[in-house]
């Protein structure tokens, strides 16, 4: 026997005197983290990408819905704003005039959603540009699920119909006030 | 025989049973002293990362959402730090020779993700979940402090069980209507408790469970 174990008072003091400053192996545990490192698969990553050709559950439904476009409500051009907003407007701009933050900072200018052309355009096009990409544009299909593209198609009509509302011709058909 | 022990010893063995009882103590309180201090809770410490990104500039000075490069912060657990591509959807057109953004060129042509340092750590047995939070109006400054203003990112508090429990024990101080949960310039109305309560009646919360261990310990 050791003296130490001879002596449990001893043994109760350097356990007290130790615990407070041990970080245990709770504390990290052998698991894998979302975003943490994984030794043992390609890249190091606890997140793996899918096999080429994967189809998830309900990929086939979302392809479904990018056939068939939501009922527009209120509701849907709100959250299309929301969306729009965090995803569309640093390049867009809120008005979707093309003018956002990062191209004042050099970004390749876009065209503007008042352009004839894009007005024209099908809502299909629009979903399009947003899952494939478009020019200078990347995709962005990952972060802009298929429900969501058509929140912000509808919003982006509500922009269109808006900034070409013809002032003048309202105050005309009013009479002069 | 002479004496073995002096006078003097007496105050010694006085000072040796003092010892025994008062070092341990002292010991311990100073480890609980030092856990919660700013060295130990790394508060406010930058760490070294891969590519110097800066918060000030692409949220405070560029007005960039969040969400643009936090985007399951809503729908998940973890924020998550975002994949390279994303920083690409702006960064293969600008910056696209400097050196500072070598690193996230390697990164894309190499398909292998950026390794940042991370910055906000709970210890593994502590349950987490943006999602809720997100969801029941508590703003991303109320935990991450003022982001937009971080040319690096650093921890703004400690994260200890304390801080948690500060607010699941009276939530009513810090929630916000949920159109202002990303809102970088928010800060409590002067009528933060009346507001807060009626927000915890309209968002369902339980404030009597909130604290209950298997909420974060499960
Ligand atoms: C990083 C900047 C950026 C972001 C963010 C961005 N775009 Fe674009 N977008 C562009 C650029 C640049 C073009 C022009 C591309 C070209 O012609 O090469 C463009 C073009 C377009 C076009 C016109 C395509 C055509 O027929 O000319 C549409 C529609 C569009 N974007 C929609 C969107 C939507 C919807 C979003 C949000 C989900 C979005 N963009 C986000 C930069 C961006
Ligand atoms: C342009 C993309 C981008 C935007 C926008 C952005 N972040 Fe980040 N964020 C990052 C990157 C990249 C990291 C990892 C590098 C680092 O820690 O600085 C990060 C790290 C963080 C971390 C620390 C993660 C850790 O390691 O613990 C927090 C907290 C955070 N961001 C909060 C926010 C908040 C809050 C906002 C909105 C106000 C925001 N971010 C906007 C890209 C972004
Ligand atoms: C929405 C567009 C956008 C995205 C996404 C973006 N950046 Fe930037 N970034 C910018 C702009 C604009 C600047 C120039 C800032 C300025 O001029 O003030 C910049 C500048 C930088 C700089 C130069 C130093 C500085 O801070 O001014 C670094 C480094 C950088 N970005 C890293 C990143 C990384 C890493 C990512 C991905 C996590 C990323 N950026 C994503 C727009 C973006
Ligand atoms: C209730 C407090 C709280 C709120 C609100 C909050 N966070 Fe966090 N955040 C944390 C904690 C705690 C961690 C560390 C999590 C861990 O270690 O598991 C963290 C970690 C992170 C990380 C690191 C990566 C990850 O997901 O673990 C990022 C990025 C982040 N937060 C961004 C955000 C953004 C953006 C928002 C606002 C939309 C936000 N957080 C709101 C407490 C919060
Ligand atoms: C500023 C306020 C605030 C802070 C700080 C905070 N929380 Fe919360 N937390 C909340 C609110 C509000 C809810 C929502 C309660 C509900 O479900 O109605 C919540 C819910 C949770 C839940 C989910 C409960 C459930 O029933 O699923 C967990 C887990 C949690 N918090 C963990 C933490 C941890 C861990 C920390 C510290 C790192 C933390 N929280 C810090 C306000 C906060
Ligand atoms: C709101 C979330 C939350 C709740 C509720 C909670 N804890 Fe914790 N607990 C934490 C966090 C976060 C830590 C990690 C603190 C740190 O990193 O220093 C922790 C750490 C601990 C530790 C380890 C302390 C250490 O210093 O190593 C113990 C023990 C513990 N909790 C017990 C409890 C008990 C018992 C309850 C119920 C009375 C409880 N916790 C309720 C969030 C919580």
């Amino acid at each position: 026997m050791t003296p130490l174990l001879r002596f449990p008072p001893a043994l109760a003091c350097a356990a007290l005197v130790c615990l407070p400053g041990c970080r245990q192996e709770m504390d990290v545990q052998p698991k894998l983290l979302p975003n943490g490192p994984a030794s043992g698969f390609p890249q190091n990553a606890a997140n793996r990408s899918l096999p080429a050709g994967t189809i998830a559950r309900g990929d086939v439904v979302a392809d479904d819905l990018a056939h068939a476009p939501p009922p527009v409500t209120l509701a849907l051009v709100e959250r299309g704003r929301q969306r729009f907003d965090v995803f569309c407007a640093p390049c867009h701009g809120r008005a979707g005039d093309g003018e956002g933050m990062i191209v004042e900072r050099g970004f390749p200018k876009p065209p503007s959603y008042l352009e004839t052309r894009l007005v024209a355009a099908p809502a299909d096009h629009f979903f399009d540009v947003i899952t494939y990409g478009y020019g200078a544009m990347y995709s962005y299909a990952a972060r802009v699920p298929a429900a969501d593209r058509w929140a912000i198609i509808a919003y982006v009509r509500a922009l269109q119909v808006s900034q070409r509302a013809d002032l003048a011709a309202k105050v005309t058909a009013g009479g002069p006030p | 025989m002479p004496q073995v022990f002096k006078p003097k010893a007496n105050t010694l063995s006085w000072l040796i049973m003092a010892g025994i009882v008062v070092v341990p103590l002292a010991v311990a309180l100073f480890g609980i002293v030092y856990e919660h201090s700013a060295n130990a809770t790394r508060v406010d410490l930058v760490r070294d990362q891969p590519v110097p990104f800066s918060h000030k500039h692409h949220v405070g000075d560029g007005g960039i959402d969040c969400r643009y490069c936090h985007s399951s912060v809503e729908t998940s657990a973890v924020a998550g730090v975002p994949p390279t591509e994303t920083c690409m959807t702006c960064h293969s057109e600008l910056w696209t020779s400097a050196a500072m953004l070598a690193p996230v060129r390697r990164s894309l042509s190499a398909n292998a993700p950026i390794r940042w340092t991370r910055v906000h750590d709970l210890p593994d047995y502590v349950y987490f979940d943006h999602s809720i939070h997100i969801a029941k109006g508590v703003g991303c400054t109320t935990c991450h402090g003022e982001v937009e203003t971080m040319p690096l990112m650093r921890k703004a508090h400690t994260l200890t069980m304390g801080w948690c429990l500060d607010c699941h024990r009276a939530p009513e101080k810090y929630l916000r209507p949920l159109d202002r949960v990303f809102a970088t310039d928010w800060s409590p109305p002067p009528d933060q408790i009346t507001q807060g309560v009626r927000l915890v009646q309209a968002y369902h919360i339980e404030v009597d469970h909130l604290a209950d261990c298997s909420v974060c310990h499960r």
